[in-house]
């Protein structure tokens, strides 16, 4: 175990604690189809920090300012046993921050078609759930959040349903039986990019992201625009820091949007 | 438990998996899965995936829950809401909490506490994929982590689940088993002691009956005792 | 001391390849039979809680194994250290409890009217009453005693007492105690301490010398480093700790502190 002040230390010196380049991620693993009883799933590692998405698709009535779209929600779990730091119970701040940035990247993004997941208009239509699990806690669990609920929903297969007739309040999902696959069209990615003195970094690890100034979250689409964007920690960040963070954050994520592809390509397969 | 079925979950001698009736399913095994806690552990038997993390022994708040001269275990069982066919929503709910009550009795006779007054020992256990006998895996997975963390104990502690199902008494319940079978027991020991300490069960048993089933589980345990012996030696072996 | 060496696996650390319960690749495992065979001192198994490993025949037992009747059993996960006279098992992992002798690094986190708390890496914290911090009379009522101890500040420092409820008091009455000015301390798992110092004090020393840093090591775990080149010593010492159990690792390591 480390002591932040060395890592702070090598930053200044234009150094990371693993040798890393400010703009270098960590050995990046993504593992569609993990969980069996998903209709989607993804596991991501980035280095040492691990989180799984699991998706799974339920019938719900559409809200009322968009009565002819599928529902989407996010949630996270800062599971106790992936950090000495989580504590067991509700969602605290930084995991509801994280469900909702990682909620905006996809939604904003217009990831998912959701006007294709209408089963009758205005009454019933499909929720997508999308919950996070952190596994291991070693830094940056928004970006691997991100890249796991990504791939996970675009490897989700919608299952066969036999909606209720006259009289009848169930549907009968038919779960293992699959209609189709979920559809997906973008590929957001959120990098998220901390600042250290005049240092910006990329994938900050948990040392390092006890000594960020503060750090923005950008979600970029493959057509380069941005979706979201999220700026956290205590210091303020200069307006030269935001363009060139954004320009870093653009980039990177045409670098991991290729590894998700590549993810997503080989889940097909099977 | 018990739900009347048409299914039939034995025919000619097999299980629906072609299992046999005393036959484990595929296990896996894996120590230092969580390299932020102290040890931990993950264990698949066939679909039900369980990981646990160790943490401690570590200072305890608030301060008047410390007893002076002993340390505490605290267990957290938890499932995932993509763990289950039925989304789950997240957080405790009544089951999880009395899962978690039995899994920690089930662990805590073979630490030794009294080596940490008023420090405790944290156990999570999160169940990533359910397919029956969550419980007993996430036992295995959190014993194992234990040691892994280089707790003091009398014992590892190896868990499985035996049943009734179509009349016949079966080893490692999967979902299917554990849902329309007749019974089904979960026991936890200490194997090289053969003390018991958990037994739970749910169903109609003949003393005959649960005799058998009583024996077909303590050799169930012990053939998983094996399993969690090898993994600890094989990672960790000096050279 | 000074022979022990514990090693944790870790490439045993991912958890999702599937199918594999031994996580070391086939032909490292060949490897290992084949010295095995040949030098079967050399392989070593670990023993597990629970697991058997002597007769009493009236040894003593260390804090490591436990009696029932007259046999013994261990309590980790761990390497069995069995002699005419003592059987006992160190464990490969573990937290740090404070034992009385113990030399420590510890840190100031709080300063009282009659000494300060100590962070020794453990459960425990511990206390250092100002009559076993400073040697000259000291007027509590008029001395602010932060001039001589402040939080943060890093001391080594020995464990003088250590009560049954684990009420820890340390002392810095002890020819190595001083506090210590500068530097960094970085925390590794204190059962590998022994293989930061290696034999007769052999690896610490090749590395103070390769690095010109000031090096002090404690046994809760905890490590000091001062010098211009500690960013080498520090990745010397965590190779160490990782890596302990591997075969070469004492040439890895000379390597290593003899390039960059």
């Amino acid at each position: 175990m480390m002591e932040e002040k060395y890592a702070l230390e090598l930053i200044m010196k234009g150094k990371r604690v693993d040798g890393r380049k400010f703009d270098e991620f960590r050995p990046i693993e993504i593992i569609p189809n993990i969980i069996k009883n998903a209709e989607g799933s993804a596991q991501v590692r980035f280095g040492d920090t691990e989180v799984i998405a699991g998706v799974k698709m339920k019938t719900g009535t559409p809200f009322a300012d968009t009565p002819n779209e599928g529902i989407l929600i996010v949630n996270s779990e800062f599971t106790p046993l992936a950090s000495p730091d989580f504590e067991s119970g509700p969602p605290g701040e930084d995991a509801i921050e994280l469900s909702r940035v990682v909620d905006r990247g996809i939604r904003e993004s217009h990831m998912v078609d959701v006007e294709q997941l209408v089963l009758k208009p205005e009454e019933k239509v499909w929720a997508m759930f999308v919950d996070i699990h952190m596994i291991n806690h070693q830094g940056n669990l928004i970006d691997a959040a991100s890249i796991a609920a990504v791939t996970a929903l675009h490897t989700t297969k919608i299952p066969k349903i036999e909606l209720a007739k006259e009289g009848e309040k169930i549907d009968k999902i038919l779960r293992g039986e699959y209609e189709k696959p979920l559809p997906a069209v973008h590929i957001p990615i959120t990098i998220t990019v901390g600042k250290v003195g005049n240092n910006l970094l990329v994938d900050p690890n948990l040392e390092e992201e006890k000594v960020l100034d503060a750090k923005l979250s950008i979600a970029v689409r493959e057509d380069n625009t941005i979706c979201a964007l999220q700026k956290q920690g205590s210091k303020e960040l200069e307006l030269s820091d935001v363009d060139k963070m954004i320009e870093l954050a653009i980039r990177k994520s045409a670098e991991l949007r290729e590894l998700v592809k590549e993810a997503i390509k080989e889940a097909r397969k099977e | 438990m018990g739900h009347k079925s048409d299914i039939k979950l034995i025919v000619d001698g097999k299980r629906t998996d072609g299992r046999e009736l005393d036959q484990l399913r595929e296990v896996e095994m894996k120590v230092d899965v969580v390299n932020r806690a102290n040890g931990s552990a993950m264990v698949r038997f066939g679909n039900t995936v369980a990981v646990a993390a160790a943490y401690g022994p570590r200072e305890l708040f608030p301060k008047f829950m410390q007893e002076p001269q002993s340390g505490i275990l605290r267990v957290r069982y938890n499932m995932a809401p993509f763990s289950v066919d039925d989304r789950k929503s997240p957080g405790p709910d009544r089951r999880s909490t009395e899962i978690s009550k039995v899994a920690r009795l089930a662990i805590e006779p073979s630490l030794f506490l009294e080596d940490f007054p008023k420090a405790t020992i944290d156990v999570f256990i999160e169940i990533l994929q359910a397919d029956g006998s969550t419980r007993v895996t996430g036992i295995n997975a959190a014993s194992l982590a234990l040691a892994d963390a280089g707790m003091p104990m009398r014992d590892l502690v190896a868990a499985c689940s035996v049943g009734k199902i179509d009349g016949q008494l079966v080893a490692d319940l999967n979902g299917l088993e554990d849902n329309f079978g007749e019974t089904d027991m979960a026991i936890a020991m200490q194997p090289s002691k053969n003390k018991l300490t958990l037994m739970q069960m749910d169903g109609v048993l003949t003393k005959t009956e649960f005799d058998r089933l009583f024996k077909l589980a303590t050799e169930s345990c012990k053939k998983i005792y094996e399993m969690q012996k090898k993994v600890l030696k094989e990672t960790y072996k000096r050279v | 001391m000074i022979n022990m060496m514990q090693e944790k696996d870790s490439d045993s650390a991912s958890a999702s390849d599937s199918g594999s319960a031994n996580p070391r690749e086939p032909s490292i495992e060949k490897e290992i039979a084949e010295v095995a065979k040949e030098h079967p001192e050399v392989v070593r198994e670990v023993v597990l809680p629970g697991e058997f490993i002597a007769d009493k025949r009236g040894r003593k037992i260390g804090h490591g194994a436990y009696v029932e009747g007259e046999k013994v059993f261990s309590k980790y996960l761990g390497f069995p250290r069995i002699d005419e006279f003592e059987i006992n098992v160190m464990p490969l992992s573990g937290v740090y409890i404070p034992q009385t002798g113990d030399r420590i690094i510890g840190v100031i986190t709080s300063v009282e009217i009659s000494g300060w708390f100590v962070d020794t890496n453990s459960p425990y914290l511990a206390f250092l009453p100002l009559s076993e911090g400073v040697e000259d009379f000291v007027d509590t009522q008029r001395t602010d005693l932060s001039r001589f101890f402040d939080v943060d500040d890093i001391i080594s420092c020995k464990v003088s007492r250590v009560t049954k409820s684990k009420t820890v008091q340390v002392t810095m009455n002890d020819f190595i105690a001083k506090k210590l000015y500068g530097g960094v301390i970085i925390k590794i798992t204190p059962t590998k301490i022994p293989r930061i110092i290696g034999k007769g004090g052999s690896m610490i020393q090749a590395i103070k010398q390769a690095t010109k840093c000031d090096i002090i090591t404690g046994q809760n775990g905890v490590i000091w480093i001062r010098g211009d080149s500690k960013t080498k010593a520090i990745e010397a010492i965590l190779t160490i700790e990782k890596e302990s159990h591997t075969l070469g690792l004492t040439e890895k390591i000379q390597k290593m502190l003899s390039e960059g």
